[in-house]
Parts: structure tokens; sequence; C-alpha cells
């Protein structure tokens, strides 16, 4: 039974991962593709270690080792996403949707 | 008291840290934890300027679940974007006008919205008055400024400053 439920989980992240990652090659424009490979991945790599934390303490001991990995991830994630796109605006990376401006965040002239 | 005990939240989320680390949760390693969490904060005081408060308990375990939930449907959003056409994508700047003052409540605000799939924040204007988020598709602008200062800083508001 408990089998069942951690191959579900290891798939279901796996899968998660697997199409953030293709979003990457799908998408058109930097501003969309980042969001693939930072989002999907944050319930793809939650499901992962959810099933690692069950594993390792049914096994033995309470393993929350990997609570702390999804804790760390949650917290750096948004901040290396939020640097690319601060980034890609700076150096007017090729988008979409029309840019704002840097400084004032004020939203582009309707063009 | 102040002196001694700068940071009594930051003692306490070290400490667990630190259990959290070792894997183990002996009383030698919570004593342990507790002189690392006392000692650190001691150490980098002047890295933290003003102390942080925390009011409104509920209101931020119930923000907790609401964002868990968000992550969750948002995935599965995003997904569904990833795997129909590229070309249906209506992605958008959106300038969100702040409320929040502190910048330790802004940049949870911001990690927030990067964190839920389909928004990413880009930018923090100078002044900090607007943030501005890029969206994946975006079919209501002006719904998705109020589900956002909803659902998201309206309980950081009140968590991080009524006090």
């Amino acid at each position: 039974m408990l089998e069942f439920l951690l191959s579900a989980l290891i798939l279901t992240g796996a899968a998660f991962t697997f199409i953030g990652s293709l979003g990457l090659a799908r998408f058109r424009d930097f501003y969309t593709r980042l969001h693939g490979p930072t989002k999907a991945t944050t319930l793809g790599v939650g499901c992962l270690l959810i099933a690692s934390s069950i594993h390792f303490s049914v096994d033995g001991d309470l393993s929350l080792h990997e609570v702390l990995v999804t804790l760390f991830l949650f917290m750096t994630a948004p901040v290396s996403a939020h640097l690319l796109a601060k980034a890609a605006l700076h150096i007017k990376a090729k988008s979409l949707a029309p840019t704002p401006d840097e400084g004032s965040g004020q939203p582009p002239h309707s063009s | 008291m102040k002196r001694l005990l700068p940071h009594p939240l930051l003692t306490l989320t070290l400490a667990v840290l630190w259990l959290l680390l070792v894997n183990t949760f002996s009383a030698g390693h919570m004593v342990l934890g507790l002189l690392l969490g006392w000692l650190i904060p001691f150490a980098t005081r002047s890295l933290w300027p003003q102390s942080v408060c925390i009011r409104n308990v509920p209101v931020l375990l119930r923000y907790l679940v609401v964002v868990m939930h968000d992550i969750v449907v948002g995935s599965f959003r995003v997904a569904r974007l990833i795997l129909g056409r590229p070309s249906s994508l209506r992605p958008a700047f959106i300038t969100v006008p702040l409320e929040l003052k502190t910048d330790l409540a802004i940049s949870l605000l911001a990690n927030t919205i990067s964190l839920t799939p389909g928004t990413v924040s880009v930018l923090v204007s100078d002044d900090r008055r607007t943030l501005t988020v890029h969206s994946l598709d975006t079919e209501d602008a002006a719904a998705m400024v109020a589900e956002i200062k909803h659902r998201y800083e309206a309980p950081l508001k009140a968590i991080f400053e009524s006090c």
C-alpha cells in the first residue's frame, strides 16, 4: 500500500519537473520561459521530497531533512526568479508583453 | 533582556533549524541548538537593524495554508498552459500598487507571488509604491491585482504591520 503511495508521489513529482522543463523549450520569450522551470518544479520537487521523507521515516528514524530542503527551496527559488527577471528587464530582453519602465515600474505606454 | 536576547524569534527558528539539520531530537542537540540560536543573532546583531514582530498567529497559519493551496492549484494551471498551445498565451506585466511599508513584508509578498505558479515578481519601484508582476496568462489584469491584494497583501499587512 505504502509502496503505491510512494510511487504515485514520485511519478507525480517527476511528471511536474519534466513539464516544467518542457516549458523552457516550448515558450517563446525569456519572461514566459522563466515560469516553467521555476514554478512547476516547486510542486514537482515538493512531491519527491514528501516521498523521500515518508520512505525514510517508515524505514527507521524520523527523517525531517526534507522539510529543510523544501524550506530553503521555497525561500531561494523566488529570489533567483526575481533577479533573473529584473536582469532581463535591465538588458531589455525581447518580450512578448510590453515591458514597464525600470525605475518607476510604471506600465508601458500603449503602443 | 533586549540586549542579551536581541531576537527571540530568530533564536527559536535557528534552534529548530539546527534540530532539523542534525536530524535527531535529543536533549543535547536541543541545548546546542538554543545556544547557537542565541550566539548567532548576538554575533550578527548589526545585520538586523529592525526587530521583527509577528502579530496574529492564526492569520499567519491561514496565510501559509492559502499559499500552499495556491501553489498546488497554480502548478496544475501552469502545467496545462505548457502542454497547450504556446501561441495562445497572453503574457503581461501587471502593476500592483503596494500598501505595505516595511521591507520584510514587501519581500515576503514578492516571494509569495513568485512562489505561486503563473506569476513572477519582476520589479519593486524605487519609491516602494508599486510592484510589477509578470503573469504567464492574463485574463483580466484588474481582477488579478485585486486577488493579489486580497489573498496575499491583506494578511501580510495584518501579520507584520499591526504593531
